[in-house]
């Protein structure tokens, strides 16, 4: 089968690349971008270890041909913060022990950041109901959704500082 | 979990699609969403080489109500459904089912169109759509046509739609009365252990008609007149309500699986039911 010419603006940065169609978004942003944040968890769309926001919407990335995604604007846990200037998720998941191996921590963070881009100020309920999609199997869930609701506060916080 | 290799194709109109359809035959699949499809994929359980990818086609989007008439576009996301002001309004049972469909990442990408057109017994909107005695829309070779909801489903994974159309629309009239759209699942992300779509009309404390459909409890969905029938002209007294189940449970073909055996399925099947009913009949 032929190869296909596959343009993606991946984090700001635009990646031209040949690959097979059936590939998998996945494989191409971690086997041919070395963009390894996003995971491979299940490989069967339950886990949501490899979320990836694309186009505005969070996708599970082991669900996504490479073929499917061509010309799409895609963030990763990488475009999201640095380790010098992290995103204020990134911090808040920090602070309030959102996290303990990790597994699971980029596509949560990626996830809730859509999440607050489309709702602000979201209640416990919505944010659980917002993150049904990702798994987790050390933290049971409660210091995820009070990171998500401190960050959300935060950022807030900001934003009215700013006006 | 990597698919088998396929050549790729995106047409931008409906016309296009058709005809890649028709050039290609049986060895041509298209997809929406993509999130039933890809999975059977990455499994080996299809078998083609030609993948058509319906995603540039714009008129295959959109939600437009004019006057009582509903149309929705088959590429229309869940996540789109769920969040239309207008559809709100005019068929909150959308939205309410829309939203018990998988998890959020899947209802992003997942559509109406690929939801009633793939056959899966388990998809909750074809019950949605029967329901509301909506309106298929095709279009193949030789044009369009249109197809009950109620006669699309044949068995699992048949239906009227052929090899070479493809679902451009569906439409349906703003439902009248009070609908719901109750689900029990094992868990976020499952299909229905038995779901129940409800549309209840009430004129002074009567209900004046009703309309019943169930969701994975049969090979295609199940529509059951009957049922309605049970309910209309009643107070919607609890002797109505379990001659409805009564239908319903007569209508349904349950299969013992790993979601439960079929005498749990039904049971599961008649208290969904009894809190449509509810829900429905209170909002009318």
């Amino acid at each position: 089968m032929s190869k296909m010419h596959i343009t993606l603006t991946v984090n700001g940065k635009q990646e031209e690349l040949l690959a097979e169609p059936r590939e998998l978004l996945i494989h191409v942003l971690r086997e041919r971008l070395s963009i390894t944040g996003p995971h491979i968890g299940c490989e069967t769309s339950h886990c949501g270890a490899c979320t990836v926001d694309m186009n505005g919407k969070s996708v599970k990335s082991c669900t996504v041909l490479a073929a499917q995604a061509n010309g799409a604007e895609i963030t990763t846990i990488e475009g999201l913060g640095t380790p010098d200037s992290l995103h204020v998720l990134q911090t808040m998941f920090r602070e309030h022990h959102g996290l303990q191996c990790g597994f699971c921590t980029p596509g949560m963070i990626t996830r809730a950041y859509r999440l607050l881009q489309e709702n602000p100020d979201p209640s416990e309920e919505e944010i659980r109901y917002a993150m049904a999609g990702n798994l987790c199997r050390c933290t049971g869930y409660q210091n995820i959704v009070k990171a998500i609701m401190a960050a959300a506060s935060e950022l807030n916080a900001v934003k009215e500082a700013a006006q | 979990m990597i698919p088998a290799p396929f050549e790729y194709h995106r047409p931008d109109s409906v016309e296009a699609a058709v005809k890649l359809l028709s050039d290609f035959g049986e060895d041509a699949r298209v997809v929406a969403g993509g999130h039933s499809l890809i999975p059977m994929m990455k499994l080996r359980m299809t078998d083609f080489g030609h993948l058509i990818d319906l995603q540039a086609i714009d008129a295959l989007k959109g939600i437009r109500i004019d006057g009582r008439r509903i149309t929705i576009g088959a590429m229309t996301t869940q996540h789109e459904i769920i969040h239309h002001a207008g559809l709100a309004t005019a068929a909150p049972i959308l939205a309410e089912a829309a939203g018990q469909i998988a998890d959020p990442q899947v209802r992003y990408m997942g559509t109406l169109g690929g939801n009633v057109a793939n056959g899966d017994p388990g998809n909750d909107m074809p019950g949605v759509m029967q329901c509301l005695d909506a309106t298929f829309h095709l279009n193949g070779p030789g044009g369009s046509r249109v197809v009950k909801a109620r006669d699309f489903y044949e068995a699992a994974y048949f239906t009227a739609r052929a090899e070479d159309e493809i679902l451009t629309a569906v439409s349906f009239d703003t439902p009248a009365g009070g609908q719901a759209y109750v689900k029990q699942k094992r868990k976020i992300g499952d299909y229905a252990t038995a779901a129940a779509a409800v549309v209840i009309a009430r004129s002074g404390g009567r209900c004046t008609a009703a309309s019943i459909a169930m969701t994975n409890l049969a090979d295609t969905p199940v529509w059951c007149e009957e049922a309605g029938a049970a309910l209309a002209g009643t107070d919607l007294s609890a002797a109505a309500i379990e001659a409805a189940v009564g239908a319903m449970d007569r209508a349904i073909d349950p299969q013992s699986d790993n979601r439960g055996p079929a005498e749990f399925k039904r049971h599961a099947a008649a208290v969904v039911l009894r809190r449509a009913i509810a829900a429905a009949a209170a909002r009318a």
